[in-house]
């Protein structure tokens, strides 16, 4: 019992601390470039899990749009996009970022979806049902996953 | 193996292989219908495709194959059923569609290349389903099929069948020209939270793999569609909305005069393209 109350103490905290930290989609800054220099939660992102991120087809599903050969394990990479090898190399975490929460910032017109934007849809749905959002939509990805394919991205060097 | 039955065996070979390789470029259906699978745009396209392409040359040769010969094709026991059903009977009047319009391979053969089209007495465009109906209540006392249903699909793609080969020439001026123009607005909208238009997959990214899905140019000339997919035939207003659906919007119905106004729309890019529905696709 004792436990269980200070794990959940020790939970509160931590969404807590997560909270305060979280940058709003309506709050980003975008640089000049479209770039996002201050991390969207404070906490620093985890690679593998951002990796799960881009091949999952219920999450990012970025390889339906990006090859990379670090990921070449999984079935059929889109060509929409260019492929993703070496970005960590020759684009810095801000541009990244700003990529992510919403790449037309940086590449107008682009056909890449925002994944931290919540508002100025047309005819937005509720997910892939095809009926009308019910309520404030959620970005398509969490402030946390942003950062975590971001440090995923980080380590795509050749 | 002999050297003369090895040569037999590679001139055999080369021959098989000949027809596969030329059905790249080339659709004959059935050995004598000659489709055009590559058109010069049409002026009102304004530049937006350098070529224009039926989706017949974006598929896999195996689905390709499928479509060049009735016998192989899926949809053709539907094609006979539409067929059935026009010379059948129906409704409080006890006429069939033969009695007011006779042999459908004379009376419909130009309907699927110049659909939607404006209809002067309702003063609005309609499209194939929307007149097949409105004869079935007006002038037979029929019950509606109702839109993409699997009668309304037979019947459509039987009319479709008796126009193959047509060249595509669907009127975007006239009376037409407002709802064209509405359809034109839908086609470069983007939906949905991914903000996608038709535009962002059929006309900047054709030819481009998106996962697994080849994009084509999303033209209409081969609807109604059999999809190996769902194994049956597919009505044009249903891949508009599966296609909007998968953007992360609201889609509008089928049978929407907004559906009805992008059908128009989508049907004049294939001008200059052939009639080829039913077509078959993955
Ligand atoms: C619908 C297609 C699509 C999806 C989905 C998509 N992207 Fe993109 N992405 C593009 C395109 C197209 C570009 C090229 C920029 C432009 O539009 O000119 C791009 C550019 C990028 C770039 C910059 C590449 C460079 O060379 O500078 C990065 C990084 C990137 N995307 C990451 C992602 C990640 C991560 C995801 C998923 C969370 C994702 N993309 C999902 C289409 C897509
Ligand atoms: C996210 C990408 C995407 C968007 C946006 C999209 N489509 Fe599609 N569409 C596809 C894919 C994938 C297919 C299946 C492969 C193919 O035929 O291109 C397809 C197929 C089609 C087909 C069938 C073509 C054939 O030859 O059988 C039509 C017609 C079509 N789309 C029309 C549209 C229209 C009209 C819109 C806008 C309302 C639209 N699409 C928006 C991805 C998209």
């Amino acid at each position: 019992m004792k436990r269980t109350i200070a794990l959940a103490a020790g939970m509160a905290m931590g969404a807590g601390m997560a909270l305060a930290d979280m940058v709003a989609p309506a709050d980003v800054t975008f640089g000049d470039y479209g770039d996002v220099e201050q991390s969207l939660t404070g906490v620093p992102g985890d690679p593998e899990a951002g990796r799960e991120v881009m091949v999952s087809k219920s999450i990012g599903n970025c390889v339906s749009c990006h090859a990379a050969e670090d990921y070449a394990d999984v079935p059929f990479h889109g060509e929409v996009g260019p492929a993703l090898d070496g970005i960590g190399e020759y684009r810095t975490e801000a541009e990244l970022r700003g990529i992510l929460v919403n790449a037309k910032m940086t590449f107008p017109e682009s056909v890449m979806p925002a994944f931290y934007k919540v508002e100025g849809f047309t005819r937005p749905g509720n997910a892939y049902t095809g009926k009308a959002a019910e309520g404030p939509l959620d970005p398509l990805l969490t402030a946390q996953q942003i950062e975590d394919v971001v440090a995923y991205l980080m380590t795509l060097t050749d | 193996m002999t050297l003369t039955t090895f040569k037999t065996a590679v001139c055999g070979l080369a021959l098989l292989a000949a027809p596969l390789a030329a059905s790249a470029e080339d659709l004959v259906v059935n050995g004598e219908i000659e489709m055009i699978t590559e058109a010069e745009p049409a002026a009102h396209l304004d530049g937006a495709l350098p070529t224009v392409r039926s989706g017949w040359t974006f598929r896999s040769s195996e689905t390709q194959q499928l479509q060049m010969d009735d016998f192989e094709n899926p949809a053709m026991i539907d094609v006979d059923n539409g067929m059935a059903a026009w010379n059948a009977a129906e409704g409080a009047e006890g006429k069939s569609c033969a009695d007011c319009h006779g042999a459908m391979d004379e009376s419909m053969e130009m309907v699927r290349a110049t659909y939607p089209k404006w209809n002067e007495e309702a003063g609005e465009v309609r499209n194939i389903q929307m007149q097949i109906d409105d004869c079935r209540v007006n002038q037979m006392g029929a019950e509606p099929y109702g839109v993409d249903s699997r009668p309304m699909l037979a019947m459509e793609a039987a009319i479709s069948s008796v126009g193959r080969g047509q060249v595509v020439d669907v009127a975007v001026d006239g009376p037409a020209a407002e709802t064209w123009e509405m359809g034109k607005e839908l086609y470069y909208t983007r939906f949905g939270q991914l903000e996608l238009s038709c535009a962002s997959c059929h006309e900047l990214n054709y030819d481009n793999y998106i996962r697994a899905d080849h994009l084509s140019q999303g033209q209409i000339n081969g609807f109604p569609t059999y999809r190996l997919k769902n194994a049956r035939l597919n009505g044009t207003h249903s891949r508009f909305r599966g296609c909007i659906r998968d953007t992360r919007a609201e889609t509008f119905s089928v049978g929407s005069p907004e559906f009805v106004a992008l059908e128009l729309y989508v049907a004049s890019r294939g001008n200059g393209l052939t009639v080829e529905g039913p077509a078959v696709r993955n």
